[in-house]
């Protein structure tokens, strides 16, 4: 923890504005057409063997799969035995599966409570830190801890523990005199466990708007304080236009990440998405269809519905920016 | 959503300009005022990490402590939790930790080769449907592992490859990760230019530039690289998950899930105690790399 907060924003290596892709066209200063073409062709074949293990992946991890998997999705394929075209029987299935829409409100609910929650107080501690705190670096520190160990399974059985009936929480409840109760095994409270679990890791979008805010020009405040705006004045009409963009790309990224949420869900409700299905996250859902049961046809059409709602709110952000992003003048 | 993702990225400042800072301790900021906001952020980053640091604790405490004292102080320090924790398995706990150890080193190393020369590529050669190609490489980095897994596992089924570390590795080593790629062209895009065109002027190919001249000068962004494949493939659960159900392969993820499964209720120091064994390396990582780790997702985003 040496480091002082010039770390936050990257060296001159790093530079925003050629971040453009794609990228600028070389110079290209070698005289005669021949050398220059002959150069090129040598360019190209360097580029194909750069490139070559990028492209094998994106053909057969990527891309394949991905139209494997909308083909699947026409089929009743099981791993054992022959994938047999059924057409849209998967997805008129979906529409009478009650749990599947049980899933999708659960995820909804996760989404739609924690992301904001999660950017409010990410916004909320950048600001405070920006305002030249001394021991920056520390606070930073603690507060993006979080979010690395966030997601990993140890932390979710600590989770467990701590809103378990006996657990943490019960115990400082205890001490002023209020009996708590099992959280994690109460139908209404298990999924707001999982809320407080993402809002917990705030960390890594606070660390991207106190970049953005460092970014602010001082002069904007200053010129703003000599024509009398207040600390709220110059929050709303200064700070919050300026750091729309980053706002907006912080949901874009935190609402993708939280519909995918899975290992913190799978061990709380130890796999099963209980107490009577209160957290059965849509990837718990899937996970369940295509690798408890391996009905792989339905979970692939799962997959896909997945992918089309992530990417109609994805769309509808982008929409949406239009009218509250502010990128300068 | 490609060509559309990579607009806010560069919203993400990367560079420090000057007129930005602000002075610190501005006088408007009376000492009293700057006391309380201390007060108020420590209060805040206590609870915040209070958890954390009774777990700590609770791996060193009785069972019957862990359900009745939420302080951080242990009555004893007990010890039996991490010996009792390590042995509680089928397998030592170090037999998972080696297995974890060799993914990670397999993805590690994935991902420094193929990510870099990828990043290279679109950084600094011109070739056909280069901007297409960087399009849908960015848009790969938003698309969920969801949808294409269940083809993977049928395709490394067909491999042999269920119950072995290869659907592990394989994918890194083929630059999936493209979050590392980005990063990588974003770093590379920094350096001058006139470095390249010396080094060809010696003699030097697009190899000799990318292992010579690039790669030396990229270690700060292969360090992020590392550290963060680091992390997220030791906290990785879901694909572990998918493709090892073999005892002998078990991961740490894994066999934590395994212990909490198995052992339930009764033994919650032990399971505090591999816990906390398990989130060390993070830990550490963490405090050795974090310069690094700051600065990646001030750049990219990521997590």
């Amino acid at each position: 923890m040496t480091d002082n907060e010039v770390a936050v924003v990257p060296t001159k290596a790093h530079n925003s504005d050629d971040a453009k892709a794609p990228p600028p066209e070389p110079p290209t200063s070698r005289a005669g057409r021949g050398y220059r073409s002959s150069a090129r062709r040598r360019e190209r074949w360097a580029a194909l063997s750069f490139l070559a293990p990028f492209l094998i992946g994106l053909t057969v991890v990527t891309i394949g799969p991905m139209v494997a998997s909308l083909y699947l999705s026409f089929t009743d394929y099981s791993l054992i035995g022959d994938a047999n075209w059924i057409g849209l029987e998967n997805y008129q299935r979906m529409l009478e599966d009650p749990r599947l829409l049980t899933s999708i409100g659960v995820t909804f609910r996760y989404v739609f409570i924690s992301v904001p929650l999660q950017l409010a107080m990410a916004l909320g501690l950048a600001m405070v830190l920006d305002r030249g705190v001394r021991g920056l670096p520390i606070y930073r520190s603690i507060f993006y801890l979080p979010s690395l160990l966030g997601g990993s399974v140890a932390i979710a059985i600590m989770w467990r523990q701590v809103f378990g009936t006996e657990g943490l929480v019960n115990q400082v409840l205890a001490i002023f005199g209020v009996q708590g109760q099992g959280w994690i095994s109460h139908p209404d409270y298990a999924l707001d466990t999982l809320i407080i679990l993402n809002v917990w890791t705030f960390g890594s979008p606070m660390v991207i708007f106190l970049a953005g805010l460092r970014q602010i020009p001082v002069m904007y405040y200053e010129a703003a304080r000599v024509d009398g705006a207040g600390p709220i004045r110059r929050f709303l009409n200064i700070t919050v236009p300026l750091l729309t963009p980053i706002i907006f790309f912080n949901l874009v990224l935190q609402i993708i990440n939280a519909f995918q949420a899975f290992t913190q869900a799978f061990i709380v409700s130890g796999g099963k998405g209980g107490p009577s299905d209160s957290t059965l996250f849509y990837t718990l859902y899937l996970y369940e269809r295509g690798f408890t049961a391996f009905d792989m046809g339905y979970a692939s059409a799962l997959a896909w519905l997945l992918l089309m709602i992530i990417g109609l709110f994805t769309a509808l952000n982008f929409f949406m920016s239009k009218l509250w992003v502010f990128y300068g003048d | 959503m490609a060509t559309k993702t990579q607009a806010p990225v560069h919203q993400v400042p990367v560079e420090r300009r000057p007129t930005a800072r602000r002075p610190r301790g501005r006088s408007e900021l009376g000492s009293l005022r700057r006391l309380l906001i201390h007060l108020g952020l420590i209060a805040f980053a206590m609870i915040m990490i209070y958890p954390l640091l009774w777990m700590l604790s609770a791996s060193f405490k009785p069972l019957d402590e862990i359900f009745s004292d939420p302080s951080l102080i242990p009555s004893t320090l007990e010890w039996r939790n991490y010996v009792d924790g390590w042995t509680a398995l089928p397998h030592p706990f170090h037999r998972y930790i080696f297995n974890s150890t060799v993914i990670v080193a397999g993805a590690i190393i994935g991902n420094l080769v193929s990510c870099s020369m990828a990043a290279y590529a679109f950084a600094r050669l011109q070739f056909p449907l280069r901007g297409m190609l960087f399009a849908i490489m960015l848009a790969t980095i938003m698309l969920p592992i969801h949808v294409v897994i269940i083809p993977q596992y049928i395709l490394f089924n067909n491999f042999g490859w269920i119950n072995t570390f290869w659907p592990l590795i394989v994918p890194k080593l083929l630059a999936t990760d493209a979050f590392f790629i980005f990063l990588m062209v974003q770093f590379i895009r920094g350096l001058p230019r006139e470095l390249d065109e010396a080094a060809k002027i010696d003699g030097c190919s697009h190899w000799g530039v990318f292992l010579r001249v690039i790669m030396p000068l990229c270690t700060p962004a292969l360090a992020t690289t590392a550290i963060f494949t680091f992390i997220w493939t030791w906290n990785d659960f879901y694909s572990q998950l998918i493709y090892i159900r073999d005892i002998d392969l078990q991961t740490v993820p894994l066999a934590l899930r395994l212990f909490l499964d198995s052992q339930g209720q009764t033994s919650w120091g032990a399971l505090f105690a591999m816990s906390i064994v398990a989130l060390g390396p993070i830990f550490g990582f963490f405090l050795a790399g974090q310069r690094y780790l700051v600065r990646g997702i001030a750049t990219t985003g990521i997590k």
